[in-house]
């Protein structure tokens, strides 16, 4: 069960259990729409983003696996008060957790709490299928933030 | 209530089970340190031994392309390539072996009569029937009609129960309904569906019927003729065989009239700039040179199977649908989708406290291989509002005890995520 725990920490199945930030915010003036049309995972993200380009709020909609639903409600939990460079630089970085062994490059400081909360995502990095669970919140958020309004893991 | 220890010894028949599992040299393998429990045969199955080296052998010993050569080793290929259609047919009490084509896989049979039967006969605003619970091979290439000529796709509803409703069913049937197409075992819910009234309602208003039998021909004895099916795929490697083969059985009169699919080399009678006439069937559907090896292990495939007898086959897989079917309805939280009587030996569920992409990797930490997903059956997942279903599917060489270890990893799911 060790190698389970490691990809299941009690962070994701509680996130996974108990989403946060999971609703429609009224005020919301971004959205997209993520999906994994392998497994048929569905994720909705809410943004609201300030004139200057800052995340406001941050919420979600929508169903998957226990990986897929963790990571979309930490990263509301993250994001909510980044700049768009924040945002994008943190994704950027968990991407890179996600796919490597070695330490994700360029991080500013100030985003390293940040990035601590996301290393409980890590060990999908030994189950190559279920990268794309992990990822599809961020790369829905960042089609939202790029007004593409559709991300697809494939 | 009745326990696992006591039902286990209903389960002891003449079927040895521990010699055919002796033929399939993977089951020995370990995954992360525990023994295999292959439980996604409906996906693909694995090889007995004796396809593994007919294949191997054919290249070592055998090998040379067909149809072609003046020499004894093409010749020597060719009779043993050929002598596989005519085993297929017996396979499938088809009337003669030039109504065995044989294709890459089921995808390729349904899209080949799709492009040359379809594309000739059906006319803007024609019908195909097919039923809700199709893999998505009998639905796209129907559809794809639709958007190049512009006939219709009806759809047969499925009771809850996941059975076709055939008084829906015999609705549809209309003036414009040129075909149906319909699956003979549905890879999701293991129903198996009454072919042969499928066919006597079709065939009562002049329409040819196209059954999907690729689980259905690893589960039952299919005879095609009994069934009267106008059109009857297949593919082998879910039968045990190579991947790369596939079969379409067509009825002679009906293959006599149909074009050509693909254009090339092994399908034509004369080649001219002037014009080009074709082979008769089934060689007009095979243009360039098939899987030659492959084949051949196909009929050492259909050779196993039958060395072992369907029948028995069929009796053990019932006994282990039962069993795996009561031992998983003793979880709490568990749902079973497809409870028809007449079922194969395919089991899909869900969990209500975790998603089945969860489940697919927990079980796989215990070494067992199940399916996660849509199965490719996006519509049947609509029609059960479901993203997703776990499915276990049983073949020839699984055990009770495998059943077994499916619910103790089960019950390690919901330690976790209940």
């Amino acid at each position: 069960m060790s190698d389970l725990r490691e990809l299941y920490q009690e962070v994701i199945l509680d996130h996974g259990k108990r989403p946060r930030n999971f609703r429609h915010p009224g005020d919301a003036n971004r959205e997209a729409k993520g999906d994994n049309p392998l497994c048929g995972d569905k994720v909705t993200i809410y943004l609201k983003l300030s004139p200057d380009r800052r995340i406001e709020d941050v919420a979600f909609q929508g169903r998957g696996c226990a990986i897929s639903t963790a990571s979309a409600s930490l990263m509301t939990e993250l994001l909510k008060g980044k700049t768009e460079a924040e945002a994008n630089a943190l994704f950027g970085a968990f991407h890179h957790m996600c796919t490597h062994d070695d330490a994700a490059p360029d991080l500013p400081k100030s985003l390293e709490d940040e990035f601590d909360r996301l290393q409980v995502l890590s060990g999908v990095r030994q189950y190559p299928m279920r990268v794309k669970c992990a990822t599809l919140a961020w790369h829905t958020m960042k089609a939202a933030l790029d007004g593409a309004g559709n991300a697809s893991t494939e | 209530m009745t326990t696992a220890a006591t039902r286990q010894p209903a389960l002891r028949n003449a079927y040895d089970v521990e010699a055919v599992r002796r033929d399939f040299p993977i089951l020995a393998t370990k995954v992360r340190g525990k023994p295999l429990v292959f439980l996604d045969s409906g996906a693909s199955a694995q090889k007995p031994r004796a396809v593994v080296d007919t294949v191997r052998e054919v290249y070592e010993k055998g090998y040379a392309n067909i149809h072609r050569g003046v020499y004894q080793l093409s010749q020597l290929a060719t009779e043993r390539f050929e002598a596989v259609r005519g085993k297929v047919a017996k396979f499938l009490n088809a009337a003669s072996a030039e109504e065995i084509v044989f294709t890459r896989n089921a995808t390729e049979a349904i899209n080949l009569v799709a492009q040359s039967y379809g594309r000739t006969f059906f006319k803007e605003g024609d019908e195909v029937v097919v039923s809700e619970m199709e893999h998505h091979a009998n639905i796209v290439p129907w559809q794809m009609l639709e958007m190049q000529i512009g006939i219709k796709v009806k759809v047969a509803p499925i009771d809850d129960a996941g059975e076709l409703i055939m008084e829906k069913f015999a609705t549809l049937l209309g003036p414009r309904t040129k075909l149906v197409a319909i699956t003979h075992c549905s890879n999701v819910l293991g129903t198996v569906t009454p072919a042969a009234e499928i066919a006597r309602l079709a065939h009562a208003k002049g329409i040819p019927v196209l059954l999907d039998g690729s689980q259905a021909v690893v589960h039952l004895d299919v005879d095609v003729r009994a069934i009267d099916a106008d059109f009857y795929v297949f593919t082998g490697h879910k039968l045990y065989g190579p991947s790369g083969t596939g079969v379409l059985y067509g009825k002679k009169a009906l293959l006599a009239k149909m074009p050509p699919y693909q254009g090339g080399g092994d399908m034509i009678a004369h080649v001219s700039f002037a014009g080009t006439t074709f082979r008769e069937p089934p060689h007009r559907f095979e243009a360039g040179t098939p899987a030659i090896a492959e084949v051949i292990g196909l009929g050492a495939a259909i050779d196993y199977v039958e060395s072992v007898g369907r029948a028995r086959i069929a009796e053990w897989e019932h006994e282990l649908r039962d069993y795996a079917t009561a031992r998983l309805s003793e979880i709490p939280g568990l749902t079973i989708y497809g409870t028809s009587k007449s079922k194969a030996a395919i089991v899909s569920f869900a969990l209500d406290c975790a998603h089945p992409h969860d489940i697919g990797t927990i079980l796989d930490m215990e070494g067992v291989a199940i399916r996660a997903g849509h199965h490719c059956a996006e519509p049947l997942m609509d029609r059960l509002a479901v993203p997703a279903t776990a499915r276990a599917s049983f073949a020839m060489y699984n055990t009770p005890a495998e059943a077994d270890a499916l619910v103790r990893a089960l019950r390690k799911v919901r330690e976790m995520f209940a």
